[in-house]
């Protein structure tokens, strides 16, 4: 046999310049989410989704949360957005980049979203001691292991979302059937 | 450098949630506010995880995995209602569609 | 030395520079591998361009360096000095940023990708997880591509090969889905995603998956294989760019240097799904028959076959010269040629120094670092062999096989590989059941 095999050298990573990646993906993300908001080309605000989702992504993987990070590229930037540029593509009329870009409502929209904005601060400022200061270290090798016990049960008994798992698949088969159901020109 | 707690993270939501519910509120383009609707599911994503990791369980990580596929199949029916209406009346304004009847 | 350099070196145990926590060593990795990666694309290029022309009984560049040996670079030269037309209407921004998204997902598939048991970047945990997502980014690539043209034939064949992209995806997914269940019929029913996790499952159940639970495993692979063609639009499921139909698709607009970063992007997509495929199904770094027959004279005849692989393309070139006409005209491409088959032929002879040295050095010191090296090499040979296998069939499609027109391809990929993919993942379930 080859020694050269050892069984098993996977070791849990931690998180290596925590605070530089933190700041460059919040950052990202922050940045991202101001020109989704603002551009006045469609397709430029869904490449700066893309941007804020990878970003998100990569705050997912500081989180401990390797198995959410994957499901988000696959299915947020992989899918979604590309399903988002199909119908920019299909609906993209010359005149919509010479249009305004705000509606008529954009003071009142830009008012609620302050005070929204308020209450998250004074929530946030009030409420920061109920935190428990702490950051539990949660293991990176098992992460998907314990997701699936979670969601399929284990040894004969459910978990405990196994049920909302089933439901959530007939979730997307009802998505599915809307979407091709509308999307026809003749039923 | 004060070390990264979850509070960082809950800002950093907090703020996305904030320009996503704006560009729900403001745009005219009815993409973009489905896209500022993915931006608002991403914070409550991001809060959930955020705080998974301060319990040390992974309820919050499933769950927003659910979200997920939620946000998935809203995008995808939301973006089949916007198709079929473009297909009669030719725009993706808010301001324009506003009529339950014609 | 530095004790961020030695201290990967010096480590006992074998592990990834990411599990090590090694940034310097990984990002030597990361280059390596980008220097590989593009000295094999221009192989490939070569190796397509001479091996097309040869099914057509024609014979392809012979003339920029013998047998044609120097045309990817007379190409490479040409493109970055071709004049960068951008169309007026186009979408300047976008225009400038489509090559790259579609380069860089198909690189940074590269970061998963294992050579050995040692030799990969990182091992994430998540491995096939990250290659289904990042791969999937390079439909981005190409639909920004064919918007940002602002012409009709790139945007119908930015669509067309984008709906194909995404719906072979589906199949792929459910392939990889019943590979990663045979990794865990172990004996303690724990699956694993990550790549060297899976070379190491098929290693310790003793069979290589595309054989395992036979034809379940043959028809997930054939599946994956089928998938991972149209996944890089190549043939016979390149409607969206090939020139009969649509003026080349999605790329039409592009000149020089940005349609160059195009079949770069393409290329390293078709290495990087071929490496998928070899690691989930064909044993990853393994020489064919590890545990059967692993007797030390077993484990030394074959880590001779990289010597020999060589020292055949020496002999291959050696042949080339002496059939070569003495013209004067020729002397210089004989000349050439002479060179290059010296050259293998030095390389041949570095690595059977390499294995004798490995050999005897086994006999005194368990884990010593030449034989540390032999193995190295070895992992790192059995895994291009295999690949390289891949990359000859991609070609041989391509020469013998006639185009699917594009409503037929999409039927085969929903209502033929999807069906059959999902029969076979609830097979395998119920067998792997079965068995345990």
């Amino acid at each position: 046999m080859n020694p050269g095999l050892n069984p098993g050298m996977v070791r849990d990573m931690a998180p290596v310049a925590t605070p530089f990646f933190f700041y460059l993906l919040a950052g990202l993300a922050v940045a991202g989410g101001v020109l989704v908001i603002t551009r006045r080309n469609a397709v430029h605000s869904a490449l700066a989704l893309i941007v804020t989702l990878l970003a998100v992504a990569g705050l997912y993987l500081m989180l401990f949360a390797p198995f959410v990070a994957g499901v988000q590229i696959i299915v947020y930037a992989g899918g979604i957005m590309v399903l988002f540029l199909f119908v920019i593509m299909l609906v993209n009329i010359e005149r919509s980049s010479k249009d305004r870009r705000f509606n008529r409502m954009w003071p009142v929209g830009l008012a609620a979203a302050c005070a929204l904005l308020a209450l998250f601060v004074s929530a946030f400022v009030k409420g920061k001691a109920l935190f428990p200061d702490r950051m539990m270290s949660l293991p990176e090798s098992s992460n998907t292991q314990q997701i699936a016990t979670m969601l399929y049960g284990e040894a004969g008994k459910m978990g405990p979302y196994t049920f909302a798992f089933e439901i959530a698949s007939l979730l997307l088969l009802v998505a599915i059937l809307g979407a091709v159901i509308m999307t026809k020109k003749k039923i | 450098m004060v070390p990264i707690t979850t509070f960082h993270y809950l800002v950093i939501a907090a703020a996305l949630f904030v320009l996503g519910v704006i560009g729900v509120l403001t745009r005219r383009n009815v993409v973009i506010v489905l896209m500022s609707i993915e931006l608002i599911l991403n914070a409550v994503n991001l809060n959930l995880v955020a705080f998974s990791r301060m319990w040390g369980n992974l309820h919050g990580q499933v769950f927003a995995i659910f979200v997920t596929v939620d946000a998935a199949a809203e995008a995808a029916v939301g973006l089949g209602i916007l198709i079929a209406f473009f297909r009669n009346r030719e725009t993706i304004n808010v301001d324009e569609i506003d009529l339950l009847k014609w | 030395m530095p004790n961020f350099i030695m201290s990967y070196l010096n480590s006992k145990d074998a592990i990834t520079p990411g599990a090590a926590g090694s940034q310097f060593w990984a990002l030597i990795y990361v280059f390596v591998i980008f220097t590989g990666v593009s000295v094999a694309v221009m192989a490939m290029n070569w190796l397509e361009r001479k091996a097309l022309a040869h099914f057509q009984i024609r014979l392809g560049p012979m003339r920029v360096g013998p047998h044609g040996l120097l045309q990817p670079i007379a190409d490479a030269i040409k493109l970055m000095l071709k004049e960068d037309i951008i169309p007026a209407e186009a979408d300047q921004f976008v225009f400038w940023v489509a090559p790259m998204i579609g380069l860089l997902a198909a690189f940074a598939v590269y970061t998963v990708i294992p050579f050995g048991p040692s030799q990969a970047v990182s091992d994430m945990n998540i491995g096939i997880l990250f290659m289904l997502g990042v791969s999937s980014l390079g439909v981005l690539g190409i639909v920004v591509a064919g918007w940002a043209s602002n012409s009709h034939y790139p945007l119908i064949g930015a669509l067309r090969s984008s709906a194909q992209m995404v719906s072979y995806e589906v199949a792929m997914g459910l392939a990889v889905v019943s590979a990663i269940l045979m990794t865990s019929m172990n004996a303690s029913g724990t699956g694993t995603l990550s790549m060297i996790g899976f070379v190491r499952a098929q290693q310790e159940q003793g069979v290589w998956f595309i054989f395992k639970f036979f034809p379940l495993g043959l028809i997930a692979f054939v599946i994956f294989a089928i998938a991972m063609v149209a996944e890089t639009n190549r043939a016979p499921f390149d409607m969206a760019e090939a020139e009969s139909e649509l003026t080349a698709g999605y790329h039409t607009e592009y000149s020089g240097l940005r349609w160059s970063l195009f079949m770069l992007a393409e290329y390293a997509a078709m290495i990087a799904v071929s490496s998928i495929a070899v690691t989930l199904w064909l044993g990853g770094w393994m020489r064919p028959f590890p545990n059967l027959l692993n007797a030390r004279t077993w484990d030394f005849i074959f880590s001779l076959f990289p010597a020999l692989t060589f020292f055949g393309l020496a002999a291959i070139g050696i042949v080339g010269v002496v059939r070569m006409s003495s013209h004067s005209f020729f002397r210089i491409q004989r000349i050439g040629l002479a060179v290059f088959a010296a050259v293998l032929g030095f390389i041949a002879l570095l690595l059977l120094v390499i294995a004798v040295a490995g050999r005897s050095a086994d006999a005194n010191v368990a884990a010593s670092s030449a034989s540390r090296f032999r193995e190295g090499i070895d992992y790192v040979y059995w895994f291009v062999l295999k690949v390289a296998v891949f990359m000859y069939l991609f070609i041989w499609y391509r020469a013998t096989w006639p185009r699917y027109r594009f409503d037929r391809l999409m039927r085969v990929g929903w209502k033929v590989l999807l069906p059959i993919s999902l029969g076979v993942l609830i097979v395998t379930a119920i067998v792997g059941v079965i068995v345990s």
